[in-house]
């Protein structure tokens, strides 16, 4: 369990940091480690070069403007983790960064690591696509923004290019009455989700649901949207038969594979329990509750 | 007043040296001029090895030599057998045990093919891509009952099956008894796989000394002394020229008693040849495929009962996985065979195995050793009659119970020391009653379970009951020895991996001897220290080790107070040992010190008198004339969440009696720690393999060890009823907490989701699992 021998850069600047990646194809970026240095001991993944990102100054931050959540890429899951904003006003997402693997590991994962790094196992990816977040890539001719339905684009695989990096995560702050939730099975703390749900939603007049977004994580070859379930929650209130009618038709979007953690049947199924919760959860918050 | 050490709560002495990182591991052991191992390693379950070409490797920088099977000469040997089969009347076994290297055909994942020396691990591993190896993959043997099918591929072609091994025992005439029975049932049980997982790896490092034409070897063994006399005669050299150390481990539990592994046989060699210090370290990833493993077993079994209850009988046919060789014996299975019988009068027994050879990890003794599968068929079996006949499951077990005025009490079959199967001594209604009490089972039954059945919750209670047969022999020995300054050493033979000997001995020690704990200094597991005895396996420690420790302090006791005697001329009667001292009774400032008379007893000038033996010394034995049975009841509440199967553990309770207790605080530990095991191995842990002997989970990414979250605070209650086969009345404890909580999980979540035809036959569980099974129960 020793990783092969490769090359290390620690850039101070991003332009330094791009033009390094455009050089390299077989460079990889460094951020919390907390996924690729455990590949590289597996033997997994051998990167000849590292281009350790930590060193730039302005990665990590979380503040809101103009209607965002702007959060650096380099943002430490513990950091998120303590916000007080995110913990008030966005509890999907205090809710996926608390299940993300144990403290030890938060204190040093990123955001934009668990994004990029697109693990179908990952938590980010599915409560990136309930939020309906937009993910800023910077390369070598500045800045482009790609909306995260277009970001995963297979396991493991991004629609960044070899020289982008991706630098900052914007969700929709929330306005009205609005709340999420993320539900997760984790056999155990640390453990990759056997599957999990997110869910994002904006109520109306009379409780009706005026915006909704359901993610999906590990039960597919990329995170999923549900996007069926949404439609048929959409425009509606969100009572029982509502929300159980979305759960089903998110458990029919599911494309889980049998493996050690579950059969095809019980992921489904756990799909249905746990995207019913979410959206209760996250309707309960809408509605003032916690 | 003589100070009472046996029995009392005291922190351990070790642990100042363990918690400040002063303990010695294998792993901190670093030489001049050392150099690292790493093995090339098969990454198929059966293959046959056209060519190993090491060419490359060899003339990479940094690398001094590459090994294949071919490179070893007249040294390439399989490993012994290291336990013969049991005097049972028609036994088939068939002997087949693991090379030092892969020579023809790789028969397991992870069996190593080479081994490339360097002067750094890394420079090690990088070479290990530069072996070019020619594989004619083979279809792969996994499946237990496939491989006994005709046409299944044979793991040992000169074997003409699978079968490694056949073994039937009886008890009295089952299917006479049958034919009287109110109720029969008969269920097919599985019980798969999983790793013990120890937080150390195994490692190896051998220095050979030219100038005293010694070899040291630290090895992370169970088993030193043997290690010794094995290595010694492999590598030609007198047992003197050799020293085995094996120092602090970081967990053993059964697979680091396995020997020889291929690695403590070429990690010794390969320093000889080289003259140079050589080192290896098992990683994680080489842990999942190169440790032994346990316990893939499937159970047809049968039991006939009375209308009120009463065993008549069991028969049970089962199969046992034994991995691709089969140097450990039947052990295994044999355990399981007997701990079947449990704490139940069971007059009429069949019970028939079938040893089979498959391309997977050797299977060798994991702390239970067997024990599981035995007690997981005997307890379902119960719960199904329980249900059956309308009984409630801890009333089953206790009409069952072997009272208490029938022991010592002869099973009538052969154990794993190869005598019968006789319970020294035993009483087990009070453990029930107990954990029946601890764990609140009235009140739960009457009162919370319809409360909260009443609220939607889904919660349940198991109970369960099993013997640990403990403390078998051969022998252990001992040797202490008061010192000058007044403290005392003692060296016994076996190896220590966590269990708290340097706390528990200095016990025994400080109770004859009368000096404080902390006076007492034990060497353990250093070759050189004391060479005879076998290793710490078994739950054997305590009842083996400590008794021989206790017979050497008694001896020196007796000359400590002839020599007083002696020295104050008072006679011995009137003599008491007290704070490190002897004092004459009644006039305690009458005294000499324990140094003082251990000085005296080396004389530096002068003459003694014929026959003296100098110091305040003895060197002792023990050796039971069987193993001790140890028992105990399991008892716990969970709560299930019926959609996500999720199981939360409410309350745990084990009481449980190994006898004398010599310390509770590390009986408790080793309980609380043999639950932890259990747990995983009832509801994380399972190995999985695809139909080519791929592991499919060979991390802990995705090997699920649990944490300190999934396990509850377990309550341990101890019983005592005394061994009568050893002097301090002791018997094992070191699997109790491991064993049942298999059936435990079973029947408490059974009991939890009250559903019509659910039956938990199989182990290990997950959410996945349960959740097909209430499909299935659902849809009857």
């Amino acid at each position: 369990m020793i990783p092969p021998s490769f090359d290390y850069e620690a850039p101070a600047s991003l332009e330094e940091a791009i033009a390094i990646l455009g050089k390299n194809p077989e460079a990889k970026i460094l951020a919390g480690g907390q996924s690729l240095i455990a590949l590289m001991k597996l033997r997994l993944a051998s990167p000849a070069v590292l281009v350790d990102i930590n060193r730039i100054e302005g990665l990590g931050y979380i503040k809101e403007e103009d209607g965002w959540l702007r959060i650096g890429a380099m943002t430490r899951e513990s950091d998120l983790d303590t916000s007080d904003l995110v913990r008030e006003k966005y509890p999907l997402l205090a809710d996926t960064t608390r299940v993300i693997a144990d403290p030890l590991v938060r204190n040093l994962s990123t955001l934009g690591g668990n994004l990029a790094h697109a693990d179908p196992a990952n938590d980010h990816p599915a409560t990136m696509l309930a939020y309906g977040a937009e993910l800023v890539a910077t390369g070598p001719k500045g800045e482009r923004i790609i909306p995260v339905g277009d970001f995963f684009t297979g396991p493991f695989e991004t629609s960044l290019a070899q020289d982008e990096i991706l630098t900052e995560i914007r969700i929709p702050s929330p306005n009205g009455s609005s709340g999420g939730a993320y539900q997760k099975l984790e056999r155990k703390v640390g453990d990759f989700a056997t599957a999990a749900v997110a869910a994002q939603v904006k109520l109306g007049e009379k409780g009706v649901v005026e915006q909704v977004g359901i993610g999906l994580t590990n039960v597919g070859l990329t995170p999923i949207k549900a996007t069926a379930a949404e439609e048929s929650l959409q425009g509606k209130e969100a009572n029982e038969a509502a929300i159980s009618e979305a759960a089903q038709l998110a458990s029919e979007a599911a494309e889980p594979e049998a493996d050690p953690r579950g059969s095809v049947e019980f992921k489904r199924a756990l799909v249905k329990t746990l995207t019913h919760r979410a959206i209760k959860t996250a309707v309960g918050r809408a509605q003032g509750g916690k | 007043m003589a100070t009472q050490y046996i029995g009392k709560r005291l922190k351990r002495n070790e642990d100042p040296r363990l918690l400040t990182g002063q303990a010695l591991f294998v792993d901190d052991v670093n030489l001049p001029g050392m150099l690292h191992v790493a093995f090339l390693r098969s990454p198929y379950a059966h293959a046959r090895l056209n060519s190993v070409d090491t060419s490359k490797a060899r003339q990479r920088e940094g690398v001094v030599a590459v090994y294949a099977a071919r490179d070893l000469g007249d040294y390439w040997c399989n490993g012994p057998l290291l336990v013969s089969p049991p005097p049972v009347e028609g036994t088939v076994f068939n002997e087949r045990t693991q090379p030092i290297l892969v020579m023809d055909t790789v028969r397991h994942l992870g069996e190593p093919i080479a081994a490339v020396v360097a002067e750094s691990r890394y420079l090690a591993e990088d070479a290990l891509t530069d072996i070019l190896v020619d594989y004619e993959v083979l279809p792969a043997v996994v499946d237990l009952e496939a491989a006994l099918e005709d046409g299944s591929p044979r793991v040992h072609e000169d074997v003409g099956s699978n079968v490694a091994a056949h073994l039937v025992q009886t008890i009295g005439d089952y299917e006479k008894a049958k034919k009287s029975a109110h109720t029969v049932i008969a269920r097919r049980f599985v019980y798969d796989h999983g790793t013990a997982a120890a937080l150390e790896n195994r490692g190896v490092v051998a220095e050979w000394d030219a100038h005293s034409q010694r070899l040291t070897v630290w090895d992370t063994t169970q088993a030193p002394n043997p290690i010794r006399i094995g290595l010694a005669s492999m590598l030609g050299l007198s047992e003197n020229q050799l020293r085995v150390i094996a120092p602090f481990i970081g967990g053993g539990f059964g697979p680091k008693i396995m020997m020889f592994y291929p690695e403590e046989m070429l990690i010794p060699w390969v320093a000889i040849q080289l003259g140079r210090p050589v080192k290896w370290i098992e990683d994680r990833s080489e842990n999942f495929v190169a440790t032994t493993q346990e316990r893939s077993q499937i159970h047809q079994a049968e039991i006939a009962l009375t209308e009120d209850g009463k065993i008549l009988g069991v028969h049970d046919v089962f199969l046992h996985d034994s991995g691709a060789y089969d140097p450990y014996g039947l052990t295994v299975p044999l355990n399981s065979q007997c701990t079947l019988l449990g704490p139940y009068k069971i007059p009429n027994y069949y019970s028939e195995f079938t040893a089979v050879f498959t391309n997977k990890t050797l299977v060798t003794p994991y702390r239970g050793a067997g024990r599981q599968h035995g007690v997981f068929v005997i307890e379902r079996l119960l719960d199904l009659a329980a249900k059956e006949l309308g009984i409630e499951l801890p009333e089953i077990r206790r009409r069952n119970f072997i009272p208490p005025d029938e022991f010592p009490y002869d099973n009538k079959i052969i154990y794993q020391d190869f005598t019968n199967l006789v319970y020294d001594s035993g009483d087990y209604e009070p453990s029930l009653d107990r954990a029946l009490e601890m764990i609140g089972y009235d009140e739960f039954v009457n009162q919370i379970q319809p409360q909260a059945r009443s609220e939607g919750r889904t919660v349940g209670i198991g109970i369960v009951a099993y013997v640990e047969g403990t403390g078998i022999g051969p022998y252990e020995g001992a040797r202490v020895q008061v010192q000058q300054s007044g403290r005392v050493s003692v060296a016994t033979g076996i190896g220590t991996q966590g269990q708290g000997h340097f706390t528990s001995y200095a016990q025994i020690v400080a109770e004859q001897l009368q000096v404080d704990i902390d006076k007492i200094d034990l060497v353990t597991g250093d070759t050189d220290q004391f060479h005879w005895g076998t290793g710490t396996f078994a739950s054997r420690g305590a009842v083996v080790a400590g008794n021989a420790i206790n017979e050497a302090a008694k001896d020196v006791r007796a000359k400590v107070l002839k020599a007083a005697s002696d020295e104050l001329e008072v006679a011995e009667e009137d003599l008491e040992l007290a704070e490190g001292e002897v004092r004459v009774i009644g006039a305690p400032s009458r005294s000499i010190s324990l140094g003082e008379l251990a000085a005296k007893a080396n004389p530096l000038r002068g003459a003694v008198k014929p026959g003296t033996e100098p110091g305040l010394e003895a060197t002792n034995y023990f050796g039971p004339e069987r193993g001790a049975t140890s028992n105990g009841v399991h008892a716990m509440i969970v709560e299930l969440d019926p959609e996500t199967m999720m199981v939360e553990i409410q309350k745990f309770v084990v009481v449980h009696d190994c006898g004398r207790v010599i310390n509770p605080m590390i009986v408790d530990g080793q309980i609380h720690g043999g639950v932890a095991q259990g747990i995983g191995n009832a509801f994380y842990e399972q190995l999985i393999f695809d139909e080519n002997g791929q592991l499919l989970n060979g991390s802990f990414m995705d090997y699920l060890l649990p944490t300190a979250l999934d396990v509850p605070n377990v309550s341990v209650g101890h019983e005592e009823t005394l061994s009568p086969l050893n002097p301090l009345g002791t018997k094992g404890a070191g699997e109790a907490g491991a064993i049942p909580v298999g059936p435990l999980f079973a029947q408490a979540l059974e009991d939890a989701l009250q559903l019509d035809g659910l039956e938990i036959l199989e182990i290990p569980l997950s959410p996945s699992l349960l959740w097909e099974l209430v499909q299935e129960a659902k849809g009857n």
